[in-house]
């Protein structure tokens, strides 16, 4: 691969970068090892990362380990692939009330826009498969004809920096999809991990104004070389793949396909999948009102089409069966994604095999519906 | 580093006052509506077909079809079943009482490019508010179409809402009304079978006329098959969609019915539109 970097930043030096990311303010997030799992939380220091962690993921399984202390992956900041949250949840927020109504002492209803809690935010450490999935969501919040105040806010208050991934788990299937291991596009600033520091790149003005001082080192042949390696590697790590062609029409065509009764003999409907989807959309309204019933505030939350009231009207459901279910949820996913948004809505990152817990794999079913292959 | 100016929340409902109720059955009701403000008020424009999202102070919204006439600023009306949390709080309204609305929203019945056709409407269930709104429209405008026939059919006689309507359409000029119930008690003068069997012998040229459709997807999919049969054009074939929604705005996506938001790109589909998809259960 062929990029422009802007210069190569020594591991020692990596808080200069956080620290120019801090700048004016912004709440820089970044990945931290806690609980059992690499979480996005707020870092200020490079010693918060989580230096030697790795990540061992398959079907309904995620653990983290550390690196062979003998090895340069133990002094690594990313040298894991992901863990369960992504971009989405600092964009598109879990639960946000959207508005407030207001009754007063006559009956009358006034209805006040609450605004969006939109700080600005620097996130350190995402991956080509959620800035892949951003661009999906700015798609289905921002460009169509209805634009989201809230998702808006904080995407215009975010910055993204963005890691290569040069350890990808087992679950991983960005290759087949074509949004990673190394990200192409979507960034502000992105940064190749090698083993005694960062190849750095920027793609905005923004991106650019936050390393303008940062005296980055010149990029050496042994760099570029080492990068490519890494990014070969890790291309040639995923075993895992989705059928490398535009799955709609093979899904519609297979809409009454013995395997959705299989898989849904199998999937809990829990909706585990579609939370950590990083391109899932689908979230519900619901108001909570106060004691005195003077006010109440209409909030929304993530939603899943695994749920049934999902597609409930008047007392009816239009899935009431887990096979209509997840149906729903991959033709959408892999298919009528195409006609909404111009792609797949898969970016491969591989969370909905990795947090299933019956280990359903995307890619497995999808090969099943979609090929001969995978015909029972 | 400042936040840019945020474009206005589509989500944030306008206050509406109830003018009007009406009850049309025992769960059956309809509400008159006007914004409090009136310049909104004026300036309020919708289409037969479209539908708004009524709010109930801390319950919730819920979407609702207009069947008023677009050309009447009068009031907005909704008429409205009483069967889920929202719509039977709104049951409980009294004019003067306020609450929310938010609108209009979706794609409307192609009725400009009627004029001059024939007009078939077929609905089952129980009180197809989306239909109603047209058969207004048309009966409000008659000498801009053609021959009007209604075609209504419900499970049991006992079902049908707005008889004295039904019979009131009837006696107008060049206006047919034919209806249908499964099972019917003594005194029903119409057909007793499926509403479908009664398209057989329509008198409305197929070249001529235009069909819209509202009720239960295995019926509206029934109905379209016999007429094509018939050889009627499937282009002027016109169907209403019925999904769960939350936004309105194609951002919830409960709404969705293969690639489409019911909520913006329905709830009115050319029948070819939803043809495939109409035929599979649980889609």
């Amino acid at each position: 691969m062929e990029l422009d970097h802007a210069g190569f930043l020594p591991r020692e030096r990596l808080d200069a970068l956080i620290e120019r990311l801090a700048a004016g303010g912004r709440r820089v997030v970044g990945p931290v090892a806690r609980d059992g799992a690499v979480v996005m939380d707020t870092v200020h220091r490079a010693a918060e990362l989580p230096r030697g962690t790795a990540d061992t993921q398959a079907p309904g399984a995620y653990r983290l380990g550390r690196h062979d202390p003998a090895s340069p992956a133990a002094e690594r900041l990313f040298a894991w692939a992901n863990g369960p949250q992504g971009l989405k949840p600092l964009l598109f927020a879990p639960q946000e009330p959207l508005w407030r109504s207001v009754r007063d002492e006559s009956g009358s209803l006034r209805f006040e826009a609450v605004a969006p809690d939109a700080p600005a935010v620097a996130v350190l450490g995402a991956r080509a498969c959620d800035v892949a999935a951003l661009a999906l969501q700015d798609r289905h919040f921002l460009d169509g004809p209805f634009v989201d105040p809230h998702y808006a806010a904080r995407r215009g208050q975010v910055l993204v920096v963005a890691v290569d991934c040069s350890h990808p788990a087992d679950t991983c299937f960005c290759v087949s999809t074509g949004d990673g291991p190394s990200v192409s596009a979507g960034f502000d600033i992105a940064l190749t991990e090698l083993d005694d520091g960062y190849l750095v790149r920027a793609a905005t003005a923004a991106g650019r104004e936050v390393l303008a001082d940062l005296s980055l080192e010149p990029v050496t042949a042994a760099h570029r070389a080492a990068a490519d390696d890494q990014h070969h590697r890790a291309c040639e790590r995923q075993s895992r793949a989705l059928p490398a062609r535009n799955l709609r029409d093979a899904l519609l065509d297979n809409l009454e396909h013995p395997r959705w009764d299989d898989v849904a003999a199998r999937c809990l409907a829990c909706g585990n999948c579609t939370s950590v989807c990083p391109s899932c959309f689908c979230h519900a309204e619901a108001d909570t009102v106060s004691l005195d019933h003077a006010s109440s505030e209409h909030t929304r939350e993530w939603d899943s089409c695994f749920t049934q009231r999902h597609s409930q009207m008047h007392g009816y459901k239009v899935r009431p069966h887990i096979r209509q279910r997840y149906r729903q949820w991959l033709v959408h996913k892999l298919g009528t994604w195409h006609d909404q948004y111009g792609r797949s809505g898969c970016t491969g990152c591989g969370r909905c095999i990795t947090w299933c817990p019956v280990g359903i794999d995307i890619t497995v079913e999808a090969t099943a519906i979609c090929t001969d292959e995978g015909s029972p | 580093m400042s936040a840019p100016a945020l474009p206005a929340s589509p989500y944030l409902p306008c206050e509406a006052a109830v003018v009007e109720r009406l009850d049309e059955t025992r769960d059956i009701f309809t509400l008159r509506l006007r914004l409090t403000d009136p310049r909104r008020h004026a300036g309020y424009d919708f289409a037969p077909g479209q539908f708004n999202m009524l709010y109930l102070h801390g319950v919730g919204e819920v979407a609702i079809s207009i069947v008023s006439d677009p050309e009447e600023g009068g009031t907005i009306d909704h008429t409205i079943r009483a069967v889920g949390r929202v719509t039977k709080g709104l049951a409980k309204l009294r004019p003067g009482d306020r609450l929310g609305l938010r609108g209009p929203y979706g794609s409307g019945w192609p009725l400009d490019a009627t004029e001059g056709r024939d007009v078939l409407l077929v609905t089952g269930g129980l009180g197809c508010a989306p239909l109603v709104a047209v058969i207004n429209y048309v009966v409000r405008r008659r000498e801009r179409f053609g021959r009007l026939v209604i075609v209504q059919g419900v499970k049991h006689s006992a079902d049908l809402i707005w008889r004295d309507r039904y019979e009131a359409w009837a006696r107008l000029p060049d206006t047919r009304v034919l209806l249908a119930a499964d099972q019917a008690t003594p005194g029903w003068r119409w057909h007793v079978g499926l509403v479908t069997e009664l398209l057989q012998d329509v008198d409305v040229d197929p070249a001529a006329a235009t069909a819209m459709m509202c009720g239960p997807e295995a019926m509206m999919h029934a109905a379209a098959r016999a007429l094509l049969t018939r050889g009627f054009p499937a282009e002027h074939l016109w169907l209403s969609m019925e999904r769960n929604m939350h936004c309105a705005v194609r951002h919830c996506g409960h709404c969705q019915f293969g690639a489409d938001f019911v909520c913006a790109d329905g709830p009115i589909f050319r029948y070819p539109t939803v043809e495939r998809l109409l035929q599979v259960r649980g889609f």
